[in-house]
């Protein structure tokens, strides 16, 4: 059953709700997780039955999720399971939308959508160009968006935001030559973050005293 | 001599005989004015018939994604004018929404009317660039002198609301950074009356055009099935005869509160992908000037008033020290946006312009996607060009309406 737990339930719609829970007992048997996200459904899905799934959701009569709006990746360094390959699928007939998601570490295969959906064969191979995920089955898996010859994968958290090589042309050798990159200083990355707004888990002497914010900015009543 | 001269001539041209046309391979691009930006075309050719098509992309790969998340909200926002420059608001909005839908807020109603009125605008600069120089692309020169001219007064609005032509900056999660000045809304108006003359020109010049027709009827054509399943969307999946519009059947900002149609094509070739622009620019000026007559109406702030979000107007930071910490704090540290994640999509000119953002509570997004409708209809060339002739995937890639900004990112 979906997880409710969240604050904005009442601008979930019904017709949503009734599709959750009519995708929660459909895949009963394929240990998928549905939960809203705000006023979004996402599906995550085990990566064994994702063809099963994806299928199902595209063919199905009350659902028809007949286009597959975009595929994409977010990194977690820390997690088991490092990365989530993120499915966004649109149903035309319906006007629903529903986030699919898929767990995998770097060493896992992940099957590719190409067969379903044909939106999928740029869509993962810019996942595995920035992630480095494999799609298994796929006709077509080069890198998309990178320089020619390109090594890593550059939206990894542990990816650097300067990247390892630079270009220039070199007047003497009449073409544009590698090298690595060369900082004037190191990179610093500031957060900014401060104890006005930053701190929020920390409890200082005094603080059990006031109420305390739940996570961040809360919205009203604040900075009037 | 001249026998033998006679002989090796007989022997050339037996063999010009024989030779057979030969499959060969060619490069399109990157630096071709028909490849409408840095795209690397590599055509299998069979004659003249486009056997296979393998666009490559990322000629302008910058990196915008990588750079979002190394930047508060704050800071993220202008990147969005960067990728398709051709019409800036319309992917400010869909960022703004998707941070407004993680901070749970809402914008003021004047400032949803003000986005909507300059959504339109760009939509207008967006279809005027994009069928003219479609036009350019299969043999008309005159419909982008023209259409320039016009496209310049929609960015003289943009320079007067936020002081950039390109560049904007103006959505701001909350609202917009600033009302709009004094007579703008007039010159609009006027616009708004100026313009349906020059769309009859445009359609004068190449609705009925036997050239045009020639090079764009019956041109890439996509049926309902396969624009679905490429994943389309805008003028490329009604093109297809698909009555799909985000702004109405899921609408943002006020949209529902408007009054206008979604043109649908029947043949899904490049000249129905044509008409439909055509059409929405019409459309376009009927919702500006329903904008405007609400903006007359309706007065009020354009941002949320909300100091943790919105900067404080500038005189209240003389006299208000809170303000000015406020401020402070707003451009140094940028607001928290609570963990969670959001997609979300608008109806941008070339299709569904979406945002996928992840935020951890910092004031950075965790993970920000961008997902381009132009990314999604590149894709499809090499399936909607296969047995077209080379001159006619040119003219694919100007129906398409592709533009590197966004594809590339």
């Amino acid at each position: 059953m979906p997880d409710k737990n969240d604050l904005l339930l009442d601008s979930v719609s019904e017709a949503l709700e009734d599709l959750a829970d009519y995708i929660a007992e459909k895949f009963e048997g394929f240990a998928v997780a549905v939960s809203f996200q705000q006023d979004q459904l996402c599906v995550v899905v085990p990566r064994e039955n994702l063809v099963k799934v994806m299928t199902a959701l595209r063919d199905d009569k009350e659902i028809n999720m007949h286009q597959l709006i975009d595929v994409t990746a977010v990194d977690f360094p820390d997690r088991a399971k490092r990365f989530e390959v993120v499915y966004h699928l649109l149903s035309v007939r319906h006007n629903h939308r529903v986030r699919v998601k898929v767990l995998v570490n770097d060493d896992e295969l992940v099957p590719s959508m190409v067969e379903l959906f044909s939106s999928a064969g740029w869509f993962e191979r810019e996942v595995f160009d920035m992630y480095g995920i494999y799609f298994e089955d796929h006709p077509d898996l080069r890198r998309i968006l990178t320089d020619y010859g390109f090594e890593g994968h550059p939206q990894r958290k542990d990816f650097p935001l300067t990247g390892y090589k630079e270009v220039r042309y070199d007047e003497t050798q009449k073409r544009v030559v590698y090298e690595p990159v060369k900082l004037t200083q190191d990179f610093r990355k500031f957060d900014n973050l401060s104890p006005w707004e930053g701190m929020v888990d920390v409890m200082l002497p005094g603080d059990e005293k006031a109420t305390k914010p739940e996570h961040g900015y809360r919205g009203e009543n604040k900075g009037k | 001599m001249a026998d033998v001269i006679s002989k090796s001539h007989c022997e050339n041209l037996e063999m010009a005989n024989e030779t057979q046309i030969r499959p060969f391979t060619m490069n399109f691009g990157p630096q071709h004015p028909a490849a409408h930006g840095v795209l690397r075309l590599v055509l299998e050719m069979e004659g003249e018939i486009v056997e296979r098509a393998d666009p490559h992309i990322g000629l302008l790969h910058r990196g915008t994604e990588k750079l979002i998340e190394h930047k508060t909200y704050t800071q993220a926002l202008p990147y969005f004018d960067r990728l398709d420059y051709v019409a800036p608001m319309n992917q400010e909005h869909a960022f703004a929404l998707a941070v407004e839908k993680l901070l749970r807020i809402s914008v003021p109603k004047r400032g949803q009317y003000v986005r909507v009125l300059f959504c339109e605008i760009g939509r207008i600069l967006n279809h005027i660039l994009n069928i003219t120089t479609f036009a350019l692309d299969v043999g008309a020169i005159t419909p982008a002198l023209w259409g320039f001219e016009e496209r310049e007064k929609g960015m003289e609005f943009y320079e007067r609301v936020c002081g950039a032509r390109l560049h904007a900056n103006y959505f701001r999660p909350g609202g917009v950074s600033q009302d709009l000045p004094e007579g703008l809304l007039e010159d609009i108006e006027q616009w708004c009356k100026d313009l349906p003359a020059f769309l009859k020109d445009l359609d004068n010049l190449l609705t009925a055009n036997r050239v045009f027709k020639q090079r764009t009827v019956d041109v890439g054509v996509v049926s309902r099935e396969e624009a679905l399943d490429w994943g389309f969307s805008g003028p490329m999946l009604r093109g297809s005869g698909i009555a799909w519009d985000l702004r109405k059947s899921q609408p943002y900002d006020s949209y529902e509160e408007f009054d206008f149609d979604v043109p649908v094509g029947k043949t899904g070739d490049c000249y129905a992908r044509y008409l439909i622009r055509m059409e929405e620019m019409n459309q376009s000026i009927s919702i500006m000037e329903q904008a405007i007559e609400k903006l007359r109406k309706t007065d009020g702030p354009v941002m949320v008033n909300d100091y943790k979000v919105a900067p404080p107007p500038r005189g209240e930071m003389k006299s208000s020290m809170e303000a000015l910490i406020h401020h402070f704090k707003l451009f140094t540290e940028g607001y928290h946006v609570p963990a969670g994640e959001a997609y979300v999509p608008v109806e941008a000119p070339k299709g569904e312009f979406g945002v996928y953002l992840v935020a951890d509570g910092t004031n950075r997004p965790y993970r920000c996607h961008i997902r381009a409708p132009g990314f999604a209809h590149l894709q499809a060339f090499d399936y909607m060009s296969k047995g077209h002739q080379l001159a006619d995937a040119v003219a694919i890639i100007g129906s398409l309406d592709i533009v590197f900004g966004e594809i590339d990112r």
